[in-house]
């Protein structure tokens, strides 16, 4: 994280992950499987989260909370949820 | 650029809300703070207000924010107020020549923050007319707190202060009718929307909205999978349900004139929008089938005086 630069002032900064490392809120993980991904972007739009890169369509596994609306949105079902191991 | 929209080159835009903020996961709001950012023409910077709210307290965590635009939060009841002193500010900085390049201003506030506690610093920033836009995502209760009911929170919907029991069964009131409210402000556009399909509808209202002068309001449905009580990864789902049941209606009233932007193909039973959530499990129970035939009357009767004033 982007330390406060001094003299503190009452500003933000706008940063990713600005509620620090999301991903371990995540209890299944949403995996893409490119053989079927037709790169319709479909997923990026639902995102909530706004973790799936639009061109590579990758998922950033640091902030996804694993929600699995990309999942249920997937129009060629692409995208699976495992369960995260412990 | 033209109105017409083309996903394909939306996704090119750099993303306004940056991911790691501390919104649910599956939460309606994200996906609709950052539809209607991704209107925003890509040179233009935007102003972001914020009332106090579940969207507030999860993207604005000091020192950081999660939004790429500036950023200012006051206080519950006066975001519209806020805007438009910012807007005003603006403005005279721009006679003077001392700030370059177009600026939008966009607030961003709960039903709990514009319903109910914001609704006077609302109508006034209407009423003076400054060019800025107001987006109420309404999740139909005061998510942030404890799922209190609010004055959008629908009837029979049980809350933490609408609890079923022997004594109540869920809210008594019907919806506040917001949106209608603001029209009646005459201001030069109102709509109604909800995140479905691939975004279009979102994002072409967003789009008149911001690039309109003058003040603009958007109500979005934003579900909340805590209040709602229905599985998080349904979030789609339940705002299509809500659109095609006909209890959030799509459309938008320019200059007075009121348009319908979606009429479902066929419009479903309400039941069919209150059975995946538990807030209105109790509907379900014997004995209670008046209460899904009263709310099936409510909203065939908001939906035919509508239709009379949309002309379809």
């Amino acid at each position: 994280m982007k330390s406060v630069t001094k003299p503190y002032r009452p500003i933000s900064w706008p940063m990713k992950g600005a509620g620090g490392d999301t991903g371990s809120w995540r209890a299944h993980r949403p995996v893409i499987d490119n053989q079927i991904c037709t790169k319709c972007q479909i997923c990026w739009v639902y995102c909530p989260e706004a973790v799936i890169d639009r061109n590579e369509i990758t998922i950033d596994y640091r902030y996804c909370k694993g929600c699995g609306v990309c999942a249920v949105e997937c129009p060629t079902g692409a995208i699976s949820m495992l369960k995260e191991e412990e | 650029m033209s109105t017409v929209y083309n996903l394909k080159r939306e996704v090119e835009k750099p993303a306004r809300l940056t991911g790691g903020h501390r919104l649910c996961a599956g939460c309606g709001a994200g996906i609709v703070v950052s539809g209607v950012l991704r209107a925003l023409d890509k040179e233009d910077r935007a102003v972001v207000v914020n009332a106090t709210s579940c969207l507030e307290v999860s993207t604005f965590i000091y020192p950081y924010t999660a939004y790429m635009d500036s950023y200012i939060h006051s206080a519950f009841e006066n975001s519209a107020a806020t805007c438009s002193g910012v807007e005003a500010a603006y403005n005279a900085l721009k006679r003077r020549g001392k700030v370059e390049g177009t600026v939008k201003f966009i607030t961003f506030a709960g039903d709990g923050g514009t319903y109910d506690i914001g609704l006077q610093s609302l109508s006034g920033a209407m009423e003076r007319g400054h060019d800025m836009v107001y987006v109420c995502y309404d999740n139909e209760a005061y998510m942030n707190t404890g799922i209190q009911r609010s004055s959008s929170t629908s009837r029979f919907a049980r809350t933490t202060t609408t609890p079923i029991g022997s004594a109540g069964q869920g809210k008594k009131q019907n919806k506040k009718d917001l949106t209608e409210i603001l029209v009646a402000h005459h201001i030069p556009y109102v709509a109604q929307t909800a995140p479905i399909g691939n975004f279009k509808d979102l994002h072409t209202k967003s789009y008149k909205a911001i690039y309109t002068e003058g003040p603009c309001f958007l109500n979005i449905l934003s579900p909340c999978p805590r209040g709602w009580d229905y599985p998080m990864a349904q979030l789609a789902e339940i705002t299509k349900l809500a659109v095609d049941t006909c209890v959030w209606p799509l459309f938008e009233v320019e200059e007075g004139v009121w348009r319908m932007t979606y009429t479902p193909k066929k419009k479903l039973p309400v039941e069919d929008f209150l059975r995946p959530q538990g807030r209105f499990r109790h509907m379900f129970k014997p004995g209670n089938e008046w209460m899904i035939a009263e709310a099936q009357a409510y909203v065939d009767q908001k939906w035919e005086s509508l239709l009379e004033r949309t002309g379809v």
